[in-house]
């Protein structure tokens, strides 16, 4: 799983049908201080994630498991959001 | 999922038997501001996207998860023509307004 911040929201009325009803969210992956690294995904959301919150999702086939019809080609999803990162340093 | 345009159709009568039937699409990435990007694929549509359209497409193994492309050696689909998408409450594309029609 990646960390990430909802930076914004995509609508498609057209999309394949076992993604009915799953929320598409832009996800801008973030490094250990919690700044953007990298290129922003498109993942769908399970949470009800909200503008500006930091998540977490996941990528591969796993992506589909936690959405409603299980049988989908999701390859990124929220599956949680981040209330604390603690860096407990040695 | 990554934000695409397609920017082509691809034809091919000589192929592996199990990819036959599937309509395959030529389709570049493009950024979460709508600019494109040097990144190609050829990606199998299940939504009857078109060239010029705006998608969103999967990688991988997610994408054997359709009836069409279950068992077959698929690892890049279009899974939605995108209406809009908007970052920090600002629109950035619309597909209405026709924006994103030149690659």
């Amino acid at each position: 799983m990646k960390p990430g911040r909802v930076i914004g929201t995509v609508v498609a009325s057209r999309k394949v049908e076992s993604l009915t009803g799953v929320k598409l969210l832009l996800v801008q992956p973030l490094d250990e201080d919690g700044r953007p690294a990298g290129e922003p995904v498109v993942a769908c959301d399970t949470q009800q994630s909200g503008p500006g919150q930091t998540v977490f999702f996941i990528g591969g086939r796993e992506a589909s498991l936690p959405l409603p019809d299980p049988f989908n080609p999701s390859d990124a999803t929220i599956t949680g959001i981040v209330d604390a990162v603690t860096r407990d340093v040695p | 999922m990554q934000l695409g345009r397609v920017v082509g159709t691809v034809v091919s009568t000589r192929k592996s038997d199990n990819i036959r039937g599937l309509k395959l699409l030529l389709v570049r990435q493009v950024s979460s501001a709508n600019a494109p990007l040097d990144n190609y694929l050829v990606a199998v549509d299940v939504v009857q996207a078109g060239v010029g359209d705006t998608v969103l497409y999967a990688e991988g193994s997610s994408c054997r998860q359709t009836a069409a492309t279950d068992k077959r050696p698929v690892d890049g689909i279009v899974l939605a023509v995108v209406d809009t998408w908007e970052v920090d409450g600002r629109e950035i594309f619309n597909a209405a307004r026709g924006e994103g029609a030149a690659a």
